[in-house]
């Protein structure tokens, strides 16, 4: 029970022009220790649904007991920033243990290729001109250079995404990259192959 | 089916040998400087030999003796359109279509230029014609793209995508298995007469989107209430990037993560992009060499996959040919 949900925010939730305001649902985790008694993950997630989070995931891990012979749950699910909050404090005021309350800002991944002068253009002013995107986040890179700095080169990168947001931070990197004259080799979002 | 082939390259001469095979006769034969039209007295068949135009092209150069011009007066049921393709204008294989459409009789295109470039007036010509027209053949050669789109009805295609050119297929293949460069590979391809000595058409993308833009054409007219409202696309509205400064340390990297570059064609109702992507190396779409893929995605039946050969003159006569069948 780990699959994540991706796609687009729930529907009706108004867009900010541009921004995240606290209105946008974003995906986030707590971890929990339940004690091993029947009924105690069901209380746990009657807070977080009660309060409007909408549940993605939920990861019991039954044999790995904690030190106190409690067992951790991990639960992931998507709720404004404001309702994230009410929903850690309900699940305090019910008793609930909660270990760690964290929001998971990017929720997609994608892998491209860059290729061009790379290294002459700056590729670490590429690289954080991409950052400076509100939905990206290059979370990797791997570069090859094999005909030296002043030849074409490539690079992977491994870009995060918020949830939805796939198509806009790609965007941001054909931007960035054709303002320099580099190119980007884009995967097929969407397309299983 | 009486047919008069136009254009006597790969495609055209496989057309002429293979028609009897299907039960057609070809009556008439053009190349660009010569003709040879059947008087009706040859004594197998009313048509001409076909082992004699093909010879006479290989020896001579030309189809016979007759002018080009001949065979487009000749009696005929269909008109095969095989000349090589145009862009703009897409001359002289638009006035060979519709010469036979003013007749009455039906026309079947391998050239793609003038259901790229010039749709709407395609279309329009076929609406005052008794005659139908068919394109399968210009795209994806023996893969039947455009009549499975229209089985499924084109109302009920969301996209379709897929690798239409062999020759950057096979470039991008090599570069992959054998870490060579762009330039080496294309090298090695042109002696093996996979690409072509000015290899710009297939590299720079052109092909793949001509055919993209067949099939955003057949999507668009498909889907609308009434054709002639359809949005028209041709080769200007494709986003088209090629192969040609791939380099080979981008595959190399894209191999790293499991994953390799393709060059893709999207067509949808309303964009027409070709660019070399990322895809997974062992996925539907990787197919390798001169392979090509058709991928269909559909409203109501899923994916759909049909990979064959993309190219060739019997892979793309036979498409011709399954034309000619499917006219009434």
């Amino acid at each position: 029970m780990s699959d994540r949900r991706d796609g687009a925010p729930e529907d009706g939730v108004p867009e900010v022009d541009g921004g995240h305001a606290a209105t946008t649902p974003s995906t986030h985790t707590v971890r929990l220790e339940l004690a091993d008694e029947p009924g105690q993950l069901l209380a746990a997630l009657h807070p977080i649904a009660d309060n409007g989070g909408n549940l993605l995931s939920i990861y019991h891990e039954r044999g790995n007991k904690t030190p106190r012979g409690r067992i951790p749950v991990e639960v992931d699910f998507e709720a404004t920033q404001e309702r994230f909050e009410e929903i850690v404090e309900a699940l305090r005021s019910e008793g609930v243990n909660v270990m760690q309350a964290g929001t998971e800002r990017y929720a997609e991944e994608v892998t491209l290729l860059l290729f061009g002068h790379l290294i002459d253009t700056d590729l670490s002013d590429t690289l954080s001109q991409i950052e400076g995107c509100e939905s990206a986040s290059v979370a990797d890179v791997s570069l090859a250079a094999p005909q030296g700095t002043e030849e074409s080169s490539s690079a992977r990168l491994r870009v995060e995404a918020r949830a939805g947001e796939t198509e806009t931070a790609l965007a941001a990197v054909r931007d960035v990259a054709g303002a320099k004259g580099l190119r980007v080799v884009e995967p097929l979002v969407g397309v299983e192959a | 089916m009486r047919l008069a082939v136009v254009g006597a390259g790969a495609v055209g001469r496989s057309v002429v040998e293979l028609a009897g095979e299907y039960g057609h006769e070809v009556v008439a034969v053009a190349d660009s400087s010569s003709a040879v039209v059947a008087d009706g007295t040859g004594d197998r068949s009313p048509g001409v030999d076909a082992d004699a135009v093909v010879a006479r092209k290989a020896e001579r150069g030309i189809v016979g003796d007759a002018d080009p011009a001949d065979a487009l007066a000749a009696e005929y049921d269909a008109l095969v359109e095989a000349t090589p393709t145009t862009l703009g204008d897409a001359e002289p294989g638009f006035s060979h279509v519709t010469a036979a459409l003013e007749r009455d009789r039906h026309a079947v295109l391998a050239n793609k230029g003038p259901v790229a470039e010039r749709f709407g007036d395609l279309r329009a010509a076929e609406a005052d014609s008794a005659g139908e027209v068919r394109f399968e053949a210009t795209v994806g050669g023996a893969i039947p793209a455009v009549s499975t789109v229209e089985d499924i009805e084109p109302g009920h295609v969301t996209a379709v995508r897929g690798v239409l050119n062999g020759t950057a297929n096979f470039i991008l293949t090599r570069m992959a298995a054998e870490g060579l460069d762009y330039e080496h590979v294309l090298a090695e391809a042109q002696d093996l007469g996979v690409a072509e000595a000015d290899p710009a058409f297939d590299v720079d993308g052109t092909d793949a989107a001509l055919k993209c833009v067949i099939l955003a054409n057949v999507l668009s007219a498909g889907a609308a209430d009434d054709p002639v409202d359809a949005r028209e696309f041709s080769l200007d509205d494709a986003e088209v990037e090629g192969i040609r400064d791939v380099p080979g340390s981008a595959l190399r990297l894209a191999a790293e993560d499991g994953q390799t570059v393709r060059l893709i064609g999207e067509a949808t109702g309303e964009t027409v992009r070709v660019a070399p992507r990322l895809v997974p190396e062992n996925g539907t779409l990787a197919v390798s060499g001169t392979q090509n893929i058709v991928q269909i995605e559909t409203s109501h039946a899923g994916r759909l996959n049909i990979s064959g050969r993309g190219a060739g003159g019997p892979e793309t006569a036979s498409a011709v040919l399954g034309d000619v069948g499917r006219l009434k």
